[in-house]
This record gives structure tokens, sequence and C-alpha cells, in this order.
């Protein structure tokens, strides 16, 4: 699935999207999020807070527990500062 | 009969004048047009702000912004709906974002236009990246805007 970062998310990781395979363990955004941290340490930093990440599936926002299955895109961000 | 709705994500500057007149020009029916403005501040206590950069995700933010409008329109009798919102590098004293709503009384058009802008805060997805003489840092969310977007779903 492709998996896309804004802002300090974006910067911390050190690229806007990729493509990640994870394991079938992986079921929700929270699992997502985990097994994301796990890459190394940029990903741990970008991730190293999980409350304050926010995500959207297919371009809509969804809680952590939302499952992953059937996503074709997941975007995670920090929370929002327009307008 | 279908509500004019206008969402637009640009680089460019808009002229807020004309969007305003759009929504009333042609017709009779409208009594009150409320327009929202949101200009780019030079920041205060000696750590002058001298631009902001605004992140977005495109796609998902006219989505975002469409479904808000969707629920505007549910919940008050508009006549039309702008929201145009900027991105990109923005300099103090520059337009970043309006919104302007039409209906018959005052009263549906300054709540659409208020409800709007605290969802477009907390719910659209762009992010500011402040410019100051100490470098650049993105801006913080703040409780207030939260609080605000918070009372439209209170019953």
């Amino acid at each position: 699935m492709k998996v896309v970062y804004f802002a300090w998310v974006r910067e911390r990781i050190g690229k806007a999207e990729e493509i990640v395979e994870p394991p079938a363990a992986v079921h929700t955004v929270a699992d997502l999020i985990a097994w994301l941290a796990g890459r190394g340490e940029a990903y741990a930093h970008a991730f190293e807070t999980p409350r304050v990440i926010r995500a959207a599936i297919d371009h809509a926002h969804v809680p952590p527990d939302t499952a992953i299955a059937g996503a074709r895109e997941i975007a995670f961000f920090p929370p929002m500062t327009g307008g | 009969m279908t509500v004019p709705v206008t969402i637009r994500l640009q680089q460019d500057d808009f002229d807020t004048a004309r969007e305003i007149a759009a929504l009333s020009a042609g017709r009779t029916d409208v009594g009150a047009v409320v327009s929202f403005s949101g200009v780019c501040r030079g920041g205060a206590d000696g750590d002058a702000i001298t631009a902001l950069t605004l992140e977005h995700y495109p796609g998902m933010a006219e989505a975002e912004i469409g479904r808000h409008v969707e629920e505007a329109l549910a919940r008050w009798p508009l006549f039309g709906v702008t929201v145009i919102h900027r991105y990109g590098r923005i300099t103090p004293g520059e337009n970043i974002v309006l919104v302007v709503t039409a209906s018959a009384h005052r009263q549906a058009a300054f709540a659409a236009a208020e409800f709007l802008m605290d969802y477009l805060k907390t719910r659209a997805p762009f992010w500011k990246r402040e410019e100051s003489a100490a470098g650049a840092q993105w801006v913080d969310a703040a409780a207030h805007d939260a609080a605000a977007a918070a009372r439209w779903t209170k019953s």
C-alpha cells in the first residue's frame, strides 16, 4: 500500500511517500504506526508520540483503531494548522 | 435547486471583492453575504514572522473542505458558498483563506461562515511553517481552535 507523509512527519522520515508491505499482523492504523516506528531512527523520531499523529485513509480522516485492509493510500501527519 | 459551491486551492492571491459580488450576481433572493478573510500576520512579541509556507494534502484538502461545505448546506438555508485556500509561501499582509456564504438572512450566513472556518482550522489538511529571524518552524495546533470546532457538535 501507498503511505504518504506531511509536514514534520515528512521531514523527519525524509520522504513524502513510499510503498510499504506490512506483515499480516498489522491490522489497524495504530498497528501500522507501531510497525513503521520500528523501521529505523528516522521513523522512530517521526512516530515517537503516536497520540499526536493524525491519519487518513483514501483522503478521509480515520481514528487509530481503523482497519487498513483495502486501503489504497494511508496518510500520516501532525494536527492541522490551516485557515 | 443546486446551490452554487466554489472550492479552490491555489498558490495565487484571490480578489475578495469579486468573490463576494459573485455570490449575489444576477439574483434577487440573496439578502445576506458574509465573508471571512484570513490574513498572514507579521507576528508579535518581537519575534517577527517574515513569511509562512503552507503545505497541503492535494486531493484530501478539496475532499475534506467539500464534506464540510455539504454539512453547512444541510444545516443552514444557503444560496451559495465559496471557499478559497492558498498554499505555498505567503508573506505578512497577504491573504491566506477566504470563506463567503450567502443566504436570505444574516443569521444563516454568519453561522455557516463561522462553522466552515472553525472546521478549516482543525480538519482541513494544511500545515503552516513560520519563518522568522530565528529560523523556520512548524506551527503548533492551538487548543482553542479545537474547542471552537467542537462546539458545533454540541446539541
